[in-house]
C-alpha cells in the first residue's frame, strides 16, 4: 500500500534547483531511508513531504505531493492538520525547555486536548512507544534538557507520537548520538514501522541497510534509484548508485 | 627509540616544560590596567557614598510621605514620587505591547529585509537622539497639536516614544536568542506561528524582555529634560480628582524636582536627598535585573 506519493516535484531555492522532478512511491508502515552525499536533495525532500520548507524565503515548489490521495500543497490544507498526521523528528535533539511531562503534552495541547487524564495517559503511551518510559517515569516533571542526548532524541520521538501521526519523517535522527544511543534509536524504528510509514533521512549507509525495507539514492537533486534495500545494495542498477554504496564518492 | 633516552643533561633542560617567567610588558600592562581598573571603581565609589552622606541625612519619613508645605516651612516630595510612578506606569503601559509587539513582528513575521533594516535603522537614530528634542516634539505634537496640555499624560506619550527603541532593540535580541529549532520542534508539530509565539517563543525570551522593561524604568526615573517641556516643573501639591484627572494635569518628577530644587531655588540638601533616592532606585533596579536572570536561568536548567 502507498501513503506518500510524489509526481514530478520540483524545487528552486532561488536560482538553486535543488530538487529536479522526483516521482517516488513511499509504501505505508514500511521504514524508507533517503540516501545521498552532502546537498543532494535528501533532506529537503523529506521536508516537502510535511511542508517545513514554506517558509524558507524565495523557495518555490511545483509538481504534487500526495498523502493518502491528498496533495498537500492545496491551497485548502489545514498545515497544523497536516503536521498532525505527518510528524517530523529532526537531526539533533530539540526538547523545549519545559518539563519532559509538558514536552510530550505541548503538541496535544496544539490540537486542542484539554481533559488531564487524557493528556496523562497519552503521554505515558506515547513515552512507552517511544521506548523511554522506564527511564523517565519517575521525574516525568523535571526539566527535559537534563536527559542525555539519546533520551532527549527519544523524548522528541515521544512528543511526535503523542499527537498519533501516521507518518514520522525523520532527518538524520541519529547523527549527533552516541552509538549506543543510535542503536536503542533504530531499535525503536523497526517497533515504530509495525504501526507507522517512516521515512529516515540517513549519511550511514549501514545504518539504510540495517533498518530499511526501501531505500531511495539522491544525487544532486535527482533521484538516481528507488527499490527494496536488499536490492539496492546487492545489485544496484545505476554505476554511480554502485559508486556511492561502495564508498567511491560522497 | 626514546627522544630523552640517549639525551644528556644540558639537552633534558631546553626540552623541559618548567620555568615559567614574567614577561617585562606584561608586567607593565597588567599594572597599568589594574590602576584604571581601581581608578574607575574610586570614582564611582567616591561619587556615590558622596550623594549618599550628603543625601542620606535629608531623608525622612515625613519627607517621603508628605507634600511641601510653605505655611509651617516643611519640605516633603510625596507628589513627586507619585508623579514618578505614574509616569512610569502609563509609560509601561504604551511602551510594553507596542514595543514587544514590535520586536515580535520585526523578527518572526516581517518578510521584507528591506524593510526590517529600514525599522533597525530608525530604532537606533531614536535611541542616539538627545532627550530635550524628544521633549520639544513632545511639547508639541502632545501637549499642542492633540491638545492634551502640559500633563503626566503628555510625559508618558513622549517617553514612551524615547524607550521604545530600548524595548524594541533589547527584546528583539531576547527573541533572536531562542533557537531554530525550538521554532522547527514546534512547527513540526503543527503548532500555528502565534502559538508558537506565545508558548515558546515569549516564555523563553522573558528574561531579556524583562530586562528591557527595567532599563526603561531607569531611563524614566532618570529623565529630566524632557519632562520639564511636557509635564510640568512643580509638584508641590499632591494629585487631585479621579485617575484620569489626575493624568491630565501637570506634575514633576523627582528628577524634575532635583533639578528644581538644586538649580531654581538654591535648597541644595533637597536635591542631594532626591539624588540619593534615585541612586537608591537606580541601583535597586539593576539588582533586580541582576535576581531576575539568575532566577530565569535557573527556571531554565
Amino acid at each position: 500500500m502507498t501513503k506518500i506519493i510524489t509526481e514530478n516535484l520540483h524545487l528552486h531555492y532561488g536560482e538553486n534547483h535543488a530538487l529536479r522532478g522526483i516521482d517516488l512511491n513511499i509504501h505505508a508502515n514500511k521504514i524508507t531511508a533517503l540516501i545521498g552525499p552532502s546537498g543532494c536533495g535528501k533532506s529537503t525532500f523529506l521536508k516537502t513531504l510535511n511542508r517545513m520548507n514554506d517558509s524558507v524565503p524565495n523557495i518555490k515548489i511545483t509538481g504534487k505531493v500526495l498523502l493518502d490521495g491528498e496533495d498537500i500543497y492545496d491551497s485548502t490544507v489545514d498545515v497544523t492538520k497536516l503536521r498532525k498526521k505527518a510528524g517530523m523528528v529532526f537531526q539533533s535533539p530539540n526538547p523545549f525547555p519545559m518539563s519532559i511531562y509538558d514536552n510530550v503534552a505541548y503538541g496535544l495541547r496544539i490540537h486542542g486536548i484539554k481533559k488531564r487524564v487524557l493528556i496523562d495517559e497519552i503521554v505515558e503511551r506515547s513515552l512507552q512507544g517511544a521506548a523511554i518510559w522506564d527511564e523517565v517515569k519517575d521525574r516525568l516533571r523535571t526539566p527535559a534538557l537534563a536527559l542525555s542526548g539519546g533520551q532527549q532524541q527519544r523524548l522528541c520521538i515521544a512528543r511526535t507520537l503523542a499527537v498519533s501521526p501516521e507518518a514520522i519523517l525523520m532527518d538524520e535522527p541519529t547523527s549527533a548520538l552516541d552509538p549506543i544511543s543510535t542503536m536503542k534509536i533504530e531499535e525503536l524504528m523497526s517497533e515504530l514501522a509495525k504501526k507507522y510509514t517512516v521515512v529516515i533521512v540517513t549519511h550511514n549507509m549501514q545504518q539504510a541497510a540495517r533498518i530499511s525495507d526501501y531505500t531511495a539514492f539522491f544525487l544532486l537533486g535527482e533521484m538516481i534509484e528507488y527499490d527494496k534495500t536488499n536490492n539496492i545494495f546487492a545489485a544496484p542498477k545505476d554505476q554511480r548508485t554502485e559508486n556511492y554504496i561502495t564508498g567511491r564518492f560522497g | 627509540m626514546h627522544a630523552g633516552a640517549t639525551c644528556k643533561k644540558g639537552c633534558e633542560e631546553l626540552n623541559s616544560i618548567t620555568g615559567k617567567r614574567k614577561r617585562p610588558t606584561d608586567i607593565v600592562l597588567y599594572s597599568i590596567i589594574g590602576l584604571f581598573t581601581v581608578a574607575v571603581f574610586a570614582m564611582t565609589a567616591y561619587f556615590a557614598g558622596y550623594i549618599l552622606i550628603k543625601g542620606l541625612r535629608g531623608i525622612s519619613f515625613a519627607f517621603l510621605t508628605t507634600a511641601s508645605n510653605p505655611i509651617i516651612g516643611t519640605i516633603g516630595i510625596l507628589p513627586a514620587i507619585l508623579n514618578t510612578a505614574y509616569i512610569i506606569l502609563l509609560t509601561l503601559v504604551f511602551a510594553v505591547p507596542v514595543g514587544v509587539g514590535g520586536a515580535v513582528y520585526i523578527n518572526e513575521y516581517a518578510k521584507s529585509r528591506k524593510l526590517i533594516r529600514v525599522i533597525e535603522f530608525t530604532t537606533e537614530t531614536l535611541s542616539g537622539i538627545p532627550s530635550i528634542i524628544f521633549g520639544v516634539f513632545g511639547y508639541v505634537f502632545f501637549c499642542t497639536f492633540l491638545n492634551l496640555k502640559v500633563s503626566l499624560l503628555s510625559g508618558a506619550f513622549t517617553l514612551t516614544i524615547m524607550v521604545l527603541p530600548t524595548i524594541i532593540r533589547t527584546s528583539q535580541e531576547a527573541l533572536k536568542s531562542v533557537p531554530l529549532s525550538y521554532r522547527e520542534g514546534a512547527a513540526g508539530l503543527g503548532a500555528s506561528k502565534w502559538y508558537m509565539i506565545r508558548t515558546i517563543l515569549l516564555p523563553n525570551a522573558s528574561s531579556g524582555i524583562i530586562t528591557a522593561i527595567v532599563l526603561s524604568v531607569g531611563r524614566i526615573v532618570g529623565e529630566s529634560a524632557a519632562l520639564l517641556l511636557v509635564a510640568g516643573g512643580s509638584a508641590m501639591y499632591l494629585p487631585k480628582g479621579s485617575f484620569f484627572e489626575q493624568i491630565k494635569s501637570s506634575g514633576s518628577t523627582l528628577a524634575v524636582e532635583l533639578y528644581r530644587y538644586a538649580y531654581s531655588r538654591g535648597e541644595n540638601e533637597v536635591g542631594f536627598a532626591i539624588a540619593a533616592l534615585l541612586l537608591i532606585i537606580v541601583i535597586g533596579l539593576n539588582l533586580i535585573v541582576k535576581l531576575i536572570g539568575k532566577r530565569l536561568n535557573r527556571g531554565a536548567k
